[in-house]
């Protein structure tokens, strides 16, 4: 669905959202010599976040494509991106990981 | 007549690889982008000024569902929050370098160029660290330009019927696999998914569900890493 933003608004979300990553990416690289290490216990909180959000990120989209639970084969999402995550494990490539989805989708879509 | 350090060369010959692998994800951005009603300026915009796959990704999905604009940025903020990390332990690397240097590396920084970089400091000390680290990481930076530019303008002429849109969960899924290194993130993640999906499904408003899932994720982990889930 395109989004309900004037493009304006759109501006001020990058900008913001640029200016906000910078500063994290900055963050230690400017503050060495005052601070030089992150203390273990956030190290540790910060590296969980990428697992947490990446499957927050997929998992909501295969089982509940349209807003609610589907766990059917009737749910062609969750069968393409089961296969997409067959591949994904094995090969670890985010190419192979998309073309074995995408086509997935298509042939349950347009072939069965 | 000035010559070009051997050291970028090796960046960019090291980065080849990994050029192929983010440029399909590149492409799914640009398509995205367009395909939820964002300008191609947006498109190239975001890439230039953000330049953070996953959290483009994560942001245009967002904005297409007209989700609050502190939710956008909050939600950008936690996906990105990873390179905090990256630039904690490259940052003694980075000691020396002019004010005007650290800021373009800072800007540049990313999963890919801090992980080639730290390996070939750890392995060779006489690296040229800024040549090297600007061979990787700017030429990155250029395949991820194009790829996303090309997403845009061929997105724009896409069928709507082939659902494109599927392929930003798709790469979400390859960018998972290699952080399910051990028992507490793969804990982790399954609470972040779970966290999500009970989110989404229960109408929670705002699209609170990625900031969510990332709090209960990072609690559960640190829980079993401290439960001794070392293996």
């Amino acid at each position: 669905m395109p989004t309900g933003y004037d493009p304006t608004t759109i501006w001020g979300v990058i900008v913001a959202a640029g200016i906000l990553t910078f500063a994290i990416r900055g963050s230690f690289i400017y503050l060495f010599g005052r601070i030089d290490t992150v203390p273990t216990r956030v190290k540790s909180a910060l590296e969980y976040v990428p697992a947490a959000i990446f499957a927050a990120l997929v998992l909501p989209a295969l089982v509940a494509p349209s807003g609610s639970l589907e766990l059917s084969l009737g749910n062609e999402r969750l069968v393409a991106g089961t296969l997409a995550a067959i591949a994904a494990w094995y090969t670890e490539r985010v190419v192979v990981t998309i073309a074995v989805g995408m086509i997935a989708l298509w042939v349950l879509r347009f072939v069965l | 007549m000035p010559t070009v350090p051997p050291d970028f060369l090796d960046g960019v010959r090291d980065a080849a690889p990994l050029h192929l692998g983010i440029a399909p994800f590149g492409l799914v951005a640009g398509v995205a982008a367009v395909e939820q009603g964002l300008s191609i300026f947006h498109a190239i915009g975001m890439s230039s000024i953000v330049f953070a796959g996953a959290s483009q990704l994560a942001m245009i999905e967002l904005l297409g569902a007209d989700a609050p604009l502190a939710i956008v940025v909050g939600t950008a903020v936690i996906v990105n929050l990873r390179m905090m990390m990256y630039s904690a332990s490259i940052a003694p690397y980075f000691r020396s370098f002019a004010a005007r240097a650290k800021a373009v590396a800072s800007y540049l920084l990313t999963d890919q160029a801090y992980a080639l970089s730290i390996a070939r400091y750890n392995q060779d000390d006489g690296t040229d660290r800024f040549a090297y680290y600007i061979g990787v990481a700017a030429s990155l930076w250029v395949v991820w330009q194009i790829s996303t530019i090309a997403g845009a303008v061929v997105g724009a002429g896409l069928p709507p019927e082939w659902g494109f849109e599927f392929a930003a969960p798709l790469v979400f899924l390859a960018l998972l696999v290699p952080t399910l290194k051990d028992r507490a993130s793969g804990a982790s993640a399954l609470t972040g998914g779970i966290v999500a999906v009970a989110v989404v499904v229960a109408g929670v408003p705002f699209h609170l569900d990625i900031i969510v899932a990332a709090v209960a994720g990072v609690f559960v982990g640190l829980t079993v890493e401290s439960l001794g889930g070392d293996a």
